[in-house]
């Protein structure tokens, strides 16, 4: 059988194409796969002036932009582009915006800065962001703090709530790898007779309602374990870290079972250091946003 | 399956089973534990399933007659198009699962399987290379024997592909539940996983030659330069990427050879080749087969159709940079992509415009039969996804979409809207002819699919463009005092309508391909006494 589509039946002799299709007009190639064929249309032109087209604006582009490599190096294309000049020049233009009003927060009076109306008014929107961004994840997005996270929009504090606190807190966290982070350590009471633990627990529990029996043995266990961190009879404001016990802000919990299991297990919570991540500026600048926060709540007293 | 073998073949095959066995024990032996050992308890099942039931059936079936070997060899496709259906099911289902929880991230179940940095991998390799990938190899075995005129080159290597292709997409899903991954989008699956499909692979490129070579027509069709170009290219891009030294030969981490950013543009080699072989090349031959035997046209343009395939062909391979705009890939490399991906366009729509024009004389055909309709949609969703594939590879545009959902909008529009289409209308297509049929068994199915996935097309793509445009344009906003004007969680409150919708239109694309498989089901199991087709001759018979 021959597979030369010239010698088959009405075929050109020349091209090898038959068969004129009715709807185009076109000839076919002469090809015929299990019953599909092509038409021997001429190269439509505005493919052709397309591809023209594409590649013209590709040789602007490789002329003007940075395009083809040289061994070591590469052509830099007649615009002088860099892609780190053009990042920083960018980042520059926004921070130039900022700067006007940022630089207040440098080395602030947070009297002055807090007073300054004008100011606060410029900033408040990006300390916001600066929150949303960085705070909210584990704080909340209205400072509504979670279970092991602290509320920030009340009045209760654990290291103080003072913007020159909060600042200093940004700066070397909280049991973080700051070389001089805080420190706040719960140790792990697993060493005590559960039976006392449980006392404890319903001592510590019962402490928030106001309801403790302050003559039972549970506070003698009270007195020789806990005082020193949480002041006497558990009224805290040592801030040292170790939360009040009289009021309902402890942010593991303060049911009975909570309290169980912060004394069998400890705790150790976990706030990053910022000073490597925002400027001091920023810092100081959500410094004052979160000591705000609290400031249209009436809470408790500390 | 087993009957259409001859005694010899069934030995082979029983030999291998036998291999397969030997190997998944030896696997879960060496790894003891862990995914490496799950997996070759995989294989060892596998192995043991197929020593029964070829074992079993040796001598059952009367052996086959030499006159086989002038019929085209199709039990293979029939098998490749179940396994096709299976996986769009697992797949696309698992891809609704995730845009619920896109949207209810509370609903996460507390197990580390299913959390969603695991699911998602078994949604993209699930309907990309099971889904995808079983049309693709089904499809080409049907194409390839009747465009050339021959019968598949043996009869054994086919199983091999398709069942070793399948082990391939099993150990792949099963081990991302397990964590096992090597943190390469779209190449996931750990070193030996990817040996075993580099061996698999090869054996379908010999398998594809052998019978190309034994082709009774002058010329090689169209179709099989596509699938040719998706074989060959995609196991270059499988090998390069995957290049990894493991930690240890009995456990299933290792490490990529490359590194930093060189590893960056590798991956993105390979992660926008996957997209333009994988996801294009394959099934531009599936649409250069498909629409003309359908529409019974001829394609309109041979010169166009070689313009398409070499534009595409070179093209392509420059484009993946543009991946990496605004990145520590040097500038030049990002310019060189972005260009190469601007004059990718033309080939793009020369192919499918070559496929709508192939059209004209069957427009009628097109309104009333939904099968074709399939195709056309698909041709056009290739259109319009190519021309926003370059247009989002301009590196200033590029600079709004990065990162955010309209990139994912892109990709469904050219997967839901170009390559499942395509998948669809050629399973309309083949599925009746597989069963002995002249119909499907429900024909107002195909219908109710067609305007089921255009509907949930539509809706997860303009869902999609819009929360990625509210999304760049949210991040990049500066206020009059150079603070940003939204912050993230600002952008990821307003996604909630935009991932509602996302959810219904994948919904409904799911609905619509579960009835595909209902509907197939039904036709095979009702299929008519089928024999296997036997060569179609030239028009005309030439004299001697």
């Amino acid at each position: 059988m021959t597979t030369d589509p010239k010698a088959l039946p009405g075929a050109d002799p020349h091209t090898g194409n038959r068969d004129i299709d009715p709807v185009t007009g076109y000839d076919t190639t002469g090809h015929d796969w299990g019953g599909i064929r092509e038409l021997n249309t001429p190269f439509p032109k505005v493919a052709l002036i397309a591809l023209v087209i594409t590649v013209v604006y590709s040789i602007i582009a490789w002329i003007l932009l940075p395009a083809w490599p040289l061994g070591r190096d590469y052509t830099r294309g007649l615009l002088g582009l860099d892609q780190n000049e053009m990042a920083m020049e960018s980042l520059g233009r926004v921070e130039t915006r900022r700067e006007t009003w940022l630089a207040a927060f440098d080395d602030p009076d947070f009297d002055a800065i807090a007073a300054d109306e004008a100011l606060m008014a410029r900033a408040r929107p990006a300390a916001e962001r600066l929150y949303q961004d960085n705070c909210a994840a584990c704080h909340g997005t209205e400072g509504m703090g979670g279970p092991g996270f602290p509320v920030l929009s009340d009045d209760y504090w654990l290291w103080g709530g003072d913007p020159e606190t909060i600042a200093t807190t940004l700066q070397v966290g909280i049991n973080a790898t700051h070389p001089d982070t805080r420190w706040a350590q719960m140790p792990a009471f697993d060493w005590m007779e559960r039976s006392d633990r449980h006392a404890l627990a319903g001592y510590v529990s019962d402490l928030s309602g106001g309801r403790a029996d302050h003559d039972g043995p549970a506070a003698v266990l009270f007195e020789e374990n806990c005082v020193a961190c949480h002041g006497e009879r558990g009224r805290g404001g040592l801030m040292n870290g170790a939360p009040a016990l009289t009021d309902d802000a402890v942010i593991y919990g303060q049911d009975e079972a909570s309290v169980m299991d912060t004394l069998r297990n400890g705790r150790q919570g976990l706030m990053p250091y910022w000073s490597d991540r925002l400027s001091d500026a920023e810092i100081n600048l959500l410094a004052v946003y979160v000591a705000g926060l609290g400031d249209d709540t009436t809470g408790g007293t500390p | 399956m087993i009957a259409t073998l001859t005694l010899r073949e069934r030995r082979i095959g029983l030999g291998l089973s036998v291999a397969l066995a030997v190997l998944g024990l030896a696997m879960a032996a060496a790894a003891r534990t862990g995914p490496m050992a799950v997996h070759g308890g995989m294989a060892l099942i596998l192995g043991l399933v197929l020593i029964f039931a070829i074992g079993g059936a040796l001598y059952d079936h009367p052996e086959q007659g030499e006159d086989r070997l002038t019929r085209y060899y199709d039990a293979p496709t029939r098998f490749g198009i179940v396994m096709t259906l299976i996986w769009a099911v697992i797949g696309m289902g698992v891809g609704v699962w995730l845009a619920a929880l896109m949207y209810w991230p509370e609903a996460t179940p507390p197990w580390p399987a299913t959390s969603f940095g695991r699911l998602r991998p078994v949604h993209t390799s699930g309907v990309i290379f099971g889904f995808g990938g079983n049309a693709l190899i089904a499809t080409s075995f049907w194409v390839l024997q009747r465009t050339s005129r021959a019968r598949l080159a043996d009869a054994v290597s086919p199983w091999v592909v398709l069942i070793g292709y399948n082990l391939f997409c099993l150990w792949a899903a099963s081990g991302y539940l397990m964590g096992s991954t090597q943190s390469k989008e779209y190449a996931e699956p750990e070193w030996y996983a990817d040996i075993w499909l580099t061996i698999v692979w090869v054996t379908y490129f010999v398998l594809y030659i052998r019978t190309l070579a034994r082709r009774a027509e002058p010329h090689i069709y169209v179709a099989n330069w596509y699938y040719m170009a998706f074989i060959l290219v995609v196991a270059l891009l499988h090998i390069v990427n995957n290049l990894a030294l493991p930690v240890s030969w009995t456990g299933a981490e290792s490490f990529p050879v490359w590194a930093g950013v060189q590893d960056a543009m590798i991956q993105w080699w390979y992660g926008h080749n996957a997209v333009a072989f994988f996801l294009t090349a394959g099934f531009l031959g599936m649409l250069y087969y498909f629409l003309p035997v359908r529409a019974q046209r001829p394609i309109w343009s041979y010169r166009l159709s070689i313009l398409s395939f070499w534009g595409i062909v070179f093209f392509y391979m420059w484009a993946g940079s543009h991946h990496l705009h605004y990145t520590a890939l040097p500038y030049w490399v990002q310019t060189l992509g972005m260009t190469f991906s601007v004059m990718l366009l033309v080939p793009s729509w020369a192919s499918a415009g070559n496929a709508i024009a192939t059209l004209n004389g069957a427009w009628h055909k097109v309104r009333d039969d939904a099968t074709l309709r399939f195709m056309f949609v698909a041709a056009v969703f290739y259109g319009l996804s190519t021309f926003e594939g370059s247009f989002l590879a301009i590196r200033p545009v590029n600079s709004l979409s990065h990162y955010t959902d309209w990139t994912v909008g892109h990709v469904h529009s050219g997967t839901l809207g170009w390559v499942a289409m395509i998948v669809f209308g050629a399973i309309y297509t083949l599925v009746p002819r597989l069963s002995g049929r002249d119909t499907m068994a429900w024909p107002k199915a195909i219908e109710w699919h067609f305007w089921l996935a255009v509907a949930g097309t539509l809706v997860y793509v303009v869902a999609l463009w819009n929360a990625g445009i509210t999304q760049g344009l949210m991040w990049r906003a500066y206020d009059e005092n150079g603070a940003l004007s939204y912050s993230f969680i600002q952008s990821v409150e307003a996604m909630l309508p935009y991932y509602a919708a996302r959810t219904l239109g994948g919904t409904l694309f799911l609905a619509g391909a579960v009835l595909c498989a209902l509907n197939c089901r039904a036709t095979m199991r009702t299929a008519g006494d089928r024999v296997d087709a036997t060569d179609r001759p030239l028009a005309a018979q030439p004299a001697e």
